[in-house]
């Protein structure tokens, strides 16, 4: 079974860091984006198509991690990364659902307005 | 991925009827269906109770920001956890909030409504979470109706 190291969750969930700030940068929709495949990948592997250090590939993916759109696998030394889906399915379920009731409530505007 | 809703929408209306159904308390409570304290006041917070079937127990609590007549209206809103009557908390404080803006132009026929929410990226994930759980159940029963009305008539 894989180690999650997931940060314990403090007061009302705010150590969910949000989604859209962990998106919000190119390295990280890349490493996102390689990630997607679904097999867990090292940082080494992590780092090779881009010209950061190591240590700058770690920072991005500890944002990731707080954002819990990655988490790490301990595998004997060796930390892989993986990505879950989850946040931002739910991110995008959160706006299709807000969407939906603009959708309704200006549909009844313009009945207002115009009838 | 992006961070706001956007909605355009043409209204056969003139421009000042559309920022009269945008801005009297009464009547934006009327087609967004809630029951509204006061009027609109910018700078100040405005309160009331939905009227939506299903969620009249939520309270609106908003602060308007912008009332440039007949152009633009905003205001902050809270997002509450949940809006399922089980797990809601009446206790907005501490709550995201994003930006709704509407913003209007005139048009040959009429008025163009532009619709802009934006600042998701305040809300936490548990919050997104809960916040729909309730359509959740329901989206569930629906599939579980139109399985069986599918199984009924194969």
């Amino acid at each position: 079974m894989s180690h999650k190291s997931h940060k314990p969750t403090t007061a009302r969930g705010q150590s969910h860091a949000p989604v859209f700030a962990a998106m919000g940068d190119k390295t990280r929709l890349l490493l996102v984006a390689k990630l997607c495949s679904g097999q867990p990948y090292s940082i080494s592997q992590l780092a090779a198509g881009f010209r950061l250090t190591r240590q700058a590939i770690t920072k991005h993916l500890r944002v990731l991690e707080r954002a819990r759109i990655v988490h790490s696998v301990h595998a004997g030394r060796e930390t892989r990364y993986e990505f879950d889906p989850k946040p931002i399915a739910e991110m995008k379920r959160y706006l299709e659902f807000v969407s939906a009731q603009w959708d309704g409530a200006l549909a009844r505007l313009k009945l207002f307005v115009e009838g | 991925m992006q961070n706001a809703i956007e909605k355009r929408i043409e209204l056969q209306a003139p421009v000042s009827r559309v920022w009269q159904a945008l801005t009297d308390y009464r009547e934006f409570g009327e087609w967004f269906r809630v029951k509204l304290e006061a009027p609109f006041v910018p700078g100040q917070v405005s309160r009331g109770f939905m009227t939506y079937p299903g969620y009249e127990h939520v309270k609106w609590e908003a602060v308007i920001e912008k009332m440039e007549p007949e152009r633009l209206f905003s205001f902050t809103w809270a997002h509450p956890k949940s809006f399922d009557k089980e797990h809601y908390s009446p206790d907005y404080s501490g709550a995201p909030t994003t930006l709704v803006e509407f913003r209007l132009e005139k048009t040959a026929t009429g008025t163009l409504l532009l619709l802009t929410e934006s600042g998701f990226d305040s809300i936490p994930g548990d919050f997104r979470a809960e916040a729909f759980r309730r359509n959740d159940g329901g989206w569930t029963e629906q599939m579980k109706n139109i399985e069986s009305h599918v199984a009924q008539k194969p």
